[in-house]
Formats: structure tokens, sequence, C-alpha cells
């Protein structure tokens, strides 16, 4: 037996498709964690990205939180946190943020740090507010790049909210864990390769969602 | 007008930019600010719009302190045009020209309208108006910044060095078109340039500041040439500034000879009365457009070979030109005689070099005697 026939075992077993322990229902599940974890690691990184790298300053404090950030253990964050808190969304949401901040942060302050100086001089040479330089001048050039943080931390997020399972939530995680657990190998690859297939999907949404945010002058210019 | 009222700039690190400077900028008129690299002028001409903050002294726009406006009110006011224009480059061209009427609160269609009009103004073709920054050339792009600035009508002009980037001809196109725009708008322009031929050529007055922002002269170009104030002026303005200064002297009041002009078309009888005149014969076709010259003996009635004739130079057009143009044609005539045209390039006349030599000696007499009486008065 192959990594391949354990997929179309556990692709093809009707029973796998609905339940409580279904992939339609397992995969909502995963999209939501990983979404929810998004939103928050946005939140935080954008904004504080957006204005370091606005006013050009914190850029070494950025990065010793990213150095930080990177190196912390997901699943040992998880596990503190479940002994800390319990069972429960924040012990897996805590983890997913903490990984998915420091590259949206740091590309975000690089992505708007690096933006042509001329043209904000000349905005605000024109009499532009600065928050109006940092939305509609900055902001929109920079954007590509920090449409890649976004995306980095999009796919590690993905990939990581397999730790949900461990502490008995739901997710895709749940076939790796469960599978393990009950030595069967093909749950095990079934849900590796949905893992896998929503990673890649995440790339197409974000490259999506460049071709319609991004302006053409942008685009071609870069 | 914008008086610069004995303004320091000391920048935090300590370097003094600019060093109790004092300017009256006059209203409707270009004003230069030229001077080596590192001198103050960049940031003479951000005090203005308050892009830099003086150290020390006030700057007045019409008798009030531009402290006493919010800032973005005072630069909104004041069109700014810098070095590589700076275009917005995810914005189409007419929404980089748009910029400001928005920040005015007019609407979309009023400011794309009116951007529209602008691009007709600095004649850039309104086919461009959909492109993104990148799909123009240099000098494109400086047209962009040029109407930009303009498209709130502001009634001051901020430009650094807004031609330098381009290449020699590009920039006297647009060198011409500022000073087309300007002859149409008459808007307060301060023009920052480190090129003295850009600064005589645009200014009304020009300021030269020295090494260390301290002024040395601000004259009218023509003066400036004519009188440096002193010997870092004098260095400044070039070897041959007795030569360019020819160029504010009109040829207008030369005085041309007809004589030796003769057309093609010629009898035996005319060729031999001009052989009298002169020691060269300027022949022209029939239309009277300039063919090349001539000894007398060399030429055939009703047979003269175009081949033989020898060039005739670069004419000048008394009308519109000036001693500048009239002496480049006679140094480059192989005869030392220029050529004299009118607007439609037919002959009006020729003038040897020893009578553009007299002009010029009579022009400086008369400045000298102008200024004489200025210092009397
Ligand atoms: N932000 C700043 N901090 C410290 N010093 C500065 C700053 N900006 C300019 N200077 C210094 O002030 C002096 C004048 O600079 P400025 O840019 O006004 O010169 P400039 O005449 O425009 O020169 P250039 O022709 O090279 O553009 C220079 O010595 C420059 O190094
Ligand atoms: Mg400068």
């Amino acid at each position: 037996m192959n990594v391949l026939h354990f997929a179309q075992a556990f692709f093809s077993d009707g029973s796998h498709w609905h339940g409580r322990d279904g992939i339609p229902t397992r995969l909502s599940e995963h999209v939501k964690y990983s979404l929810e974890a998004l939103l928050f690691a946005a939140a935080v990184g954008l904004p504080v990205g957006l204005v370091t790298g606005h006013y050009g300053r914190g850029g070494n404090a950025l990065a010793l939180i990213a150095t930080a950030g990177r190196a912390l253990p997901s699943f040992g964050l998880l596990v503190l946190m479940f002994i800390w808190i319990g069972f429960g969304m924040v012990p897996v949401m805590i983890p997913l943020v903490v990984l998915a901040v420091p590259p949206i942060l740091v590309t975000t302050y690089e992505a708007v740090r690096s933006v042509d100086p001329s043209p904000v001089d000349a905005a605000r040479g024109m009499g532009m507010p600065e928050s109006r330089v940092l939305l509609q001048v900055e902001l929109p050039v920079a954007l590509p790049l920090v449409l890649s943080g976004l995306r980095t931390a999009a796919i590690q997020i993905v990939s990581t909210a397999t730790i949900a399972a461990y502490v008995s939530l739901g997710g895709l995680g749940r076939y790796i864990i469960d599978g393990l657990y009950q030595r069967d190998y093909e749950k095990v690859v079934g849900g590796a390769g949905l893992v896998a297939g929503l990673a890649l999907a995440t790339l197409v949404v974000f490259w999506a969602a460049a071709r319609l945010a991004v302006s053409p002058g942008v685009r071609r210019s870069g | 007008m914008i008086r610069i009222d004995s303004v320091t700039k000391r920048y935090p690190d300590g370097t003094v930019a600019v060093d109790r400077l004092s300017l009256d900028i006059p209203d409707r008129a270009i004003t230069v600010l030229v001077g080596p690299s590192g001198c103050g002028k960049t940031t003479t001409l951000r005090m203005i719009n308050r892009m830099v903050e003086p150290s020390e002294g006030s700057i007045l726009l019409d008798g009030r302190d531009i402290r006493q406006q919010p800032v973005n009110t005072l630069r909104r006011s004041m069109g700014y045009v810098i070095q590589n224009a700076g275009l917005f480059q995810h914005r189409t061209i007419l929404d980089n020209i748009a910029t400001v009427p928005r920040l005015l609160g007019w609407s979309k269609q009023k400011a794309r309208d009116r951007a529209a009009e602008l691009m007709a103004r600095v004649g850039l073709d309104t086919s461009l108006a959909k492109r993104y920054p990148y799909q123009l050339s240099g000098g494109q792009q400086q047209r962009v910044g040029v109407a930009r600035a303009l498209a709130a009508d502001p009634p001051v002009l901020l430009m650094d060095e807004p031609f330098s980037a381009v290449d020699p001809v590009v920039r006297k196109g647009l060198q011409d078109e500022l000073l087309r725009i300007q002859d149409e708008l008459g808007k307060t322009i301060v023009f920052v340039t480190h090129d003295i031929d850009e600064a005589v050529k645009l200014g009304t007055m020009v300021a030269v500041l020295r090494t260390g922002g301290r002024l040395a002269q601000f004259a009218p170009p023509a003066e400036l040439l004519s009188a440096p104030a002193d010997s870092f002026v004098e260095d400044f303005l070039g070897a041959d500034r007795g030569i360019r200064r020819l160029s504010f002297f009109s040829a207008g009041s030369l005085e041309l000879q007809t004589a030796p002009v003769v057309s093609v078309d010629a009898d035996a009888a005319t060729l031999a009365a001009r052989a009298e005149a002169a020691p060269y014969l300027l022949v022209t076709d029939s239309d009277g457009r300039p063919l090349g010259w001539s000894e007398p003996d060399g030429l055939t009635a009703g047979a003269v070979d175009r081949d033989r004739l020898l060039d005739h130079g670069r004419p000048f057009a008394p009308a519109t030109d000036s001693l500048r143009a009239a002496l480049d044609g006679a140094v480059l005539s192989p005869t030392g005689w220029a050529v004299a045209v009118d607007g439609e390039g037919r002959v009006v006349g020729v003038v040897s070099q020893q009578v553009i030599g007299e002009a010029i000696r009579a022009a400086h007499t008369r400045v000298a005697r102008d200024s004489a009486v200025k210092a009397a008065r």
C-alpha cells in the first residue's frame, strides 16, 4: 500500500462525506479557525506595521518581536495555554495569532518603508493630511508586499490549525490525530492531503485578491 | 508678494542651510533660486510651503505670516513640482492631476474635467489620460507634474529642479512650455535650479545663493550678466557671460543691407551692379529663401551653379532673435556676414560682423547710461 492508495481509499469512502466527522464539516471548521486567527493577526499586524512604516520608527523593536514570535514553538505554546486556560478556542487562537503576526507586521512595515519617497513628498507638499498620505499614497503602492505578508501568515495558519485537534476541537487536524491514534493511515493521509489542498486554495485566493486590489499602474511597474 | 524676511534654517545636526536670507519675490513673475549644490535652494523653497520650518525669521505671503493659516490650507494654495515629478504610480494620469481639486472637495467629475483641461494646457495629448505614469516618458511625466500643480489654479507655484532629470532637447521644450504657460496664467513662480543657463532663460529675477545659504546677488538676469556683484557670482556665471548677455539685446535695431542680396533669376546687368556693392553676394531662390554665398565672379546670369555656392550658415530673424543669434550667424558664416530672414524664412537683408560689433557696443553704452541714471535717482 502506498500513499496514493491511502488517499484514494479515504476519499472514495462515502461515509467520510457526511456527519459530524465528515469532510465538509471538518473543512469548514478548519477554514473558520484559520479565518478567525488571520483576522485577529491582521487586526494587530496591519495597523502597527502601517503606522511604524509610515513614520519610519520602531524597526528594531519590530525585528525583535518578529524573531521572538518565530522562535516560539506553536505546539509548545498550545500546551502551555491549555494547561493555563483549559479547553476552548482561546488556547488555540493564541498560538495561531502569535505565529501569524510577525510575517504580517514585518512585511507591512518593510512594504511601507520601501515606497518611493518622492510621491510621498509631493503628496505632503500638496497639502494631503498624513492619514491620506498613508492610505492613499503609500498603501496602494505597498499593497503587493502587504498582501504577500498576509499570504505567508495565512498559509502558516492553515497548516498549523491542525493543532486545534489536540485540545479536542475540530478541523482537519482531527483526521490526522485520530488516524494516528487509531492507526488508520487512510485517515492520516486524507487529512494531510486536505490541509495541503486548503493551503493551495489559499494561494489562489490571494492571487485573485492581488489581481483585483492592486492598481495596474503598480502591478506592471513593480 | 512673498517676503522672505531674514530667515535662517539650522538643521538638528547643526548644518546651517540658509543664513539670514531676505528676498522679496515679486507677484506674477518667475523668480529663480540658483547656486551650487548644497547652498540651500531646496531648503529655501520648502520653507515657503512649510515643508521645512525656519529656525529664525519669518515668511510673509501678501503681508500675512504663512504660519497664520493651517499648513494644509497653505499648501493647497501653492502648486509644488519636484525633480522626478513624484507621480502616484497607482493612479491614472487624469487622477494624478485631479489630486488637489479632490482634496479641496470638488466632485469627481468636475475634478476630472479640470484635469483634462490642464492636460491640454501643458501640451499632453488627452489620449494619455487613462494611462499610468510608468507608461509615460520622463518629459511627459514632468508635464503631468506641472499640470497636477496647476490643477486647483493656485496663485503660487513652487518648482524644485523640475526639468533637471530630462535630456537637453526635452528640457528646452519644457522650458519654452513653462514660459508660454506663464504668459497665459501669470503665476508667482519660485523656481530652483543649479543650471545658470536655465536661470537666465526663465527668470524675471534671479537670486544667486552661495554655499552656506547666503544671498550673493538678487537681480534681473541681464543685470546679473552685465554687473556680477562679486567674483563668486562671476565665476558661477561662467566664462562666456559676455556672449550670453547678448541674448538680452534685440537684433531688431541692426542696420541690414540688401545690396549684396541677389536672386538666382537676376539678369547680367543686376549682377554687374551688385558686384560693386560687396565682396560676396548672397544668392536666394525665386521665393527669396537663401541658397548660399558666392564671389561675384563666380556668378553667371541665368546659369547659377547652386552646388558651388558657399553655405549661408544659420539665418536669424531680427523681429524675434537677439544680438547673440545675429553674432552667432555671422561667426559661423564663411563670409563673416549673417543672413537676416522674416518669419517665413525669406531674406530681408545681410549684416557684417563689424556692424553687429558696433550694435553691441551701442547696446552696452545704453545699458551703462541707464544704470547710471537709475543709480542717480
Ligand atoms: N534634513 C536635513 N538634515 C540635515 N541637513 C540637511 C537636511 N536637508 C538638507 N541639509 C543640508 O543643508 C544644506 C542645504 O541643503 P539643500 O537641500 O537646501 O541644498 P540645495 O541647494 O537644494 O542643493 P542641491 O542643488 O544639491 O539640491 C546642505 O548642506 C544639506 O546637506
Ligand atoms: Mg535641492
